[in-house]
């Protein structure tokens, strides 16, 4: 008997077919800059990284992040920044640049050992 | 550092359940599936907006059509997440809609279902969404960083998408003979399809499955179907309606309900692109997307001319 192979795929997980030449469209277009969000959720918390969005300029990138991201209250003041003005460290740097500080245990107060009378610190 | 050495390091990170980030080194393949996963999740929010936006002008009352509104409203911004989080990964939006237009990316198959009464806006909260939901829930706790946190920020939504469709049948649950019936025959329509919404059973291959093994997924298309079954079959007593199943049953030994066999014709059917509504839905996205054209060019053409005023301003 042939043993019969149907490829499985989950929800959410289609395998692509190959495009029909008929509708192939290629843009052409311009397209949009991309722009990095910061929210700040409350006075007196950091903004924090919300997400990205597509946008023409500033001005609309702040007036998308308000309909995208803060349609539930989520935020009270929006910070946008162009994607490509973000300069990030190299991931495969992580060991040099933030092991050193692994043996640099007096930088932590557990590494004082005070008698138990210190009150207070 | 070689191939093979990358590639151990990478799966001891994921079974440390240390996320992935785009930056980070990664698997070609791991880096595909996650993208046609991911586009494709994008594509279905996208495509979802269009059987609901069918009733947007036609609610029953300005209460159901706010709601609605708000619904698709979020459906757009969980598609804006996604396709984010897609592009960490090195493709285009453009090329990603290129795609969905051209009919090389998929979306999920229940979209080429019809809307037919206003019941069925209960029937798609509460059972699409109530599917995708289990499934989304799940992927909260996805191995690549970018696509868990759009799934955090998704699943704080959905709940009211549900809810809305549930409380939305149990109104009509309550209503006028018609109604009831209205009620009962969105359900019917909508329960096979939602079942197909989970992907062929497991035991329909024998690929030993990558996405589990790399933390995409976390649970098979046959656990999350059932847990689907056993949560709607409560919840159906409660609208004191039925669904088209005569094999449901529980099943005292597995703590699980059966339940009948799924039409795999028709689902593969739909996959390929011959359900009801697949050339109409294809057909809409096209339209928006080139009568949007000169609306975003003028966007930018006004950004353009917007800076080159403050310039002038500033010299
Ligand atoms: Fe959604
Ligand atoms: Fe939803």
């Amino acid at each position: 008997m042939m043993n019969i192979q149907i490829k499985k795929f989950y929800y959410g997980d289609i395998p692509d077919s190959s495009p029909s030449s008929s509708n192939d469209v290629r843009s052409t277009e311009n397209p949009w800059p991309l722009w990095e969000i910061f929210i700040r959720s409350k006075q007196g918390l950091d903004h924090k990284h919300a997400g990205s969005l597509h946008a023409a300029d500033a001005q609309m990138a702040i007036e998308n992040a308000r309909d995208v991201y803060t349609r539930r209250q989520e935020g009270l003041s929006i910070w946008a920044v162009e994607s490509k003005f973000i300069h990030a460290s190299n991931p495969d740097d992580a060991e040099m640049f933030y092991e050193p500080s692994t043996d640099k245990v007096y930088r932590h107060p557990t590494f004082y050992d005070l008698p138990d009378e210190v009150k207070h610190m | 550092m070689s191939l093979h050495d990358l590639e151990k390091l990478f799966q001891e990170k994921i079974d440390k359940e240390i996320k992935i980030e785009p930056k980070d080194w990664m698997p070609d393949a791991y880096r595909k599936t996650n993208l046609r996963q991911i586009s494709q999740h994008a594509h279905s929010e996208i495509v979802g907006m269009l059987p609901e936006g069918n009733w947007i002008s036609r609610a029953p009352s300005l209460k159901r059509k706010a709601i609605l509104i708000a619904k698709v409203q979020d459906e757009a911004g969980h598609g804006l997440y996604l396709y984010s989080a897609a592009e960490t990964l090195g493709t285009s939006r453009e090329q990603m809609i290129d795609d969905l237009h051209s009919g090389k990316a998929k979306y999920s198959s229940i979209f080429n279902y019809p809307t037919l009464t206003w019941a069925d806006m209960g029937a798609v909260g509460w059972l699409v969404d109530g599917a995708a939901i289990l499934n989304q829930v799940m992927l909260c706790r996805t191995s690549y960083g970018p696509y868990a946190r759009a799934m955090v920020r998704i699943c704080k939504e959905e709940s009211f998408h549900q809810r809305q469709g549930f409380e939305t049948l149990l109104v009509l649950s309550k209503g006028t003979d018609e109604q009831k019936a209205m009620c009962q025959d969105a359900i019917n329509r909508w329960w096979w399809p939602s079942l197909m919404m989970f992907g062929p059973k497991d035991s329909e291959s024998t690929n030993s499955d990558q996405s589990i093994k790399w933390k995409i997924k976390r649970k098979t298309n046959d656990e999350l179907r059932q847990q689907f079954v056993d949560m709607i079959v409560e919840q159906v007593k409660l609208l004191g309606m039925t669904l088209p199943d005569p094999e449901l049953k529980w099943n005292e030994d597995r703590k699980h309900y059966d339940f009948g066999e799924i039409n795999w014709d028709e689902f593969w059917n739909v996959v390929k692109g011959n359900g009801p509504c697949n050339k109409q839905r294809l057909e809409a996205r096209k339209k928006a997307h080139e009568e949007g054209e000169w609306v975003r060019a003028a966007a930018l053409a006004f950004a353009e001319k917007r800076k080159n005023k403050l310039n002038t301003k500033a010299a």
